[in-house]
């Protein structure tokens, strides 16, 4: 636990990028428009960079640095992994916990839906068959 | 963005209170429209009240009617079963609209009072009447391909953004306003504003009010209702055009009452009163729709950009009319 010091206007995002080290959150566009800061709040996936870190006091805020647990890789990540669902990697974080908060909306994931309700995500290399065959695959599994 | 202070209220009066005692201060709910605007320059407030800790968010579900709480998000209400089962139209509307991340932030009071995406509005250098009033309007002779062509004004043509709003006027919906002495409630019509030549003032609200909820009343006209939103990418993007339609049909087939709204083509969510006149009464046809989406756009006025979207919204109309009407005939 660590305490730090943010002026009102400090978003979520730059409180975990500047303030609390987590850089595995990624700014893109900062307005809204790519999903690169996606993280999950209590359990949902919102846009870091749209909200006030002040606005967040005694909620759970998950980012890509707490998805690996003790076993290894979170099933979302290794699936990425194993389809190769990324090329440069900037808007890789934002995708996967994205997808790990779509997963927890319990709907039944066909390529179809699964494009639709990933489409805050960007991905300018141009992943996305292989980003929507990874979240397929874990979807899949259960 | 402008450097500001931050207060968290814990009651509807506590708002109105601060709200009043300020007069630059905004209300913060989901964030996603206010944060976007601060940080472009548009909006500069110097108190931000946060409002998210007061008890808005529920949906409360009664016979005479459905009121949803100002602080219910887009995802909340899009996954609320008597919401789909009641107002087809609205939750069609909400997976239309934004994204994921943004539907799971984004509140209905706060959707309701949406900004234009005009680009002279937002880039905060060009001359805008709706963010400097008396400045001009730059669109009006620029690039103007998502403006609207309905309820415009010498002053501005800047389109109303949202989905949730137009399928809310297909469904007569009720804005509900805590105000001095108690709650006030606004039919759309009375609640959003034309821009004429004050199009800074957007809707009925005045300093002080706090947006609590938005009441729908269900009936058998509702149910049977349905969102069509036309764009240029299959998803996360706003509307070129847009319809929300209900058709009820009486026992001989004939079109017992109707309601049309129109999104992406007007300056605020727009009811297409002269179209309904026209259904009402009459026997659902391919022929018939079309002259209701004619009579839709007989007042429009377009710019050598948007033209196109006159002819696009009368074919989304007649789409939706028909889909609605198939298997009654």
């Amino acid at each position: 636990m660590r305490e730090v010091d943010l002026v009102p206007e400090t978003t979520l995002l730059d409180a975990l990028r500047e303030h609390a080290g987590l850089t595995g959150t990624k700014k893109g566009c900062d307005r809204g428009q790519c999903g690169a800061c996606t993280v999950l709040v209590n359990g949902r996936r919102v846009l870091s960079c749209l909200t006030l870190a002040l606005m967040h006091g005694g909620d759970e805020v998950t980012t890509i640095e707490g998805l690996a647990g003790d076993e290894g890789l979170h099933p979302v990540q290794q699936a990425f992994v194993e389809h190769d669902a990324f090329q440069c990697g900037f808007c890789t974080s934002g995708q996967i916990v994205s997808a790990v908060g779509l997963l927890a909306e319990g709907r039944t994931l066909d390529a179809a839906t699964i494009r639709e309700r990933m489409s805050g995500n960007l991905c300018r290399c141009g992943a996305y068959p292989n980003i929507v065959a990874a979240i397929a695959s874990v979807a899949e599994r259960g | 963005m402008q450097p500001f202070t931050y207060h968290s209220v814990d009651s509807v009066a506590h708002a109105r209170a601060a709200l009043l005692e300020h007069p630059q201060a905004q209300v913060i709910a989901g964030g996603t429209t206010l944060l976007d605007l601060m940080k472009a320059g548009v909006e500069r407030p110097d108190v931000v009240i946060d409002i998210n800790r007061l008890p808005l968010a529920a949906i409360e579900v009664s016979p005479e009617r459905v009121r949803i709480g100002a602080l219910a998000r887009n995802s909340d209400v899009a996954d609320d079963a008597t919401i789909a089962r009641e107002f087809p139209v609205l939750v069609q509307a909400f997976a239309a609209g934004a994204s994921g991340q943004l539907r799971n932030m984004a509140t209905v009071g706060g959707n309701l009072l949406q900004r234009t995406r005009c680009p002279y509005f937002r880039d905060n250098i060009s001359r805008c009447n709706k963010r400097v009033p008396g400045s001009g309007c730059d669109a009006r002779e620029g690039y103007s391909r998502m403006h609207a062509v309905l309820g415009t004004s010498d002053a501005c043509i800047a389109t109303h953004p949202g989905d949730m709003a137009v399928a809310l006027a297909a469904l007569d919906a009720h804005v509900v306003v805590m105000r001095e002495g108690g709650e006030v409630r606004f039919t759309f019509d009375g609640f959003y504003r034309l821009p004429e030549s004050t199009p800074e003032d957007e809707t009925a609200l005045v300093r002080g009010d706090v947006i609590v909820a938005v009441d729908i009343a269900p009936s058998p006209l509702h149910r049977r209702s349905r969102y069509l939103k036309l764009r240029d990418r299959a998803s996360y993007e706003f509307a070129l055009v847009s319809a929300g339609a209900c058709l009820d049909f009486a026992d001989d087939g004939t079109i017992a009452r109707s309601r049309l709204a129109l999104g992406g083509v007007a300056t605020v969510p727009w009811r297409a009163r002269d179209a309904e006149r026209m259904l009402d009464g009459a026997a659902p046809a391919i022929e018939l729709f079309r002259r209701a989406a004619d009579a839709a756009f007989t007042g429009a006025e377009t710019t050598p950009h948007n033209a196109f979207k006159v002819e696009l919204a009368k074919r989304a109309i007649v789409r939706v009319l028909s889909t609605l009407a198939e298997g009654t005939s």
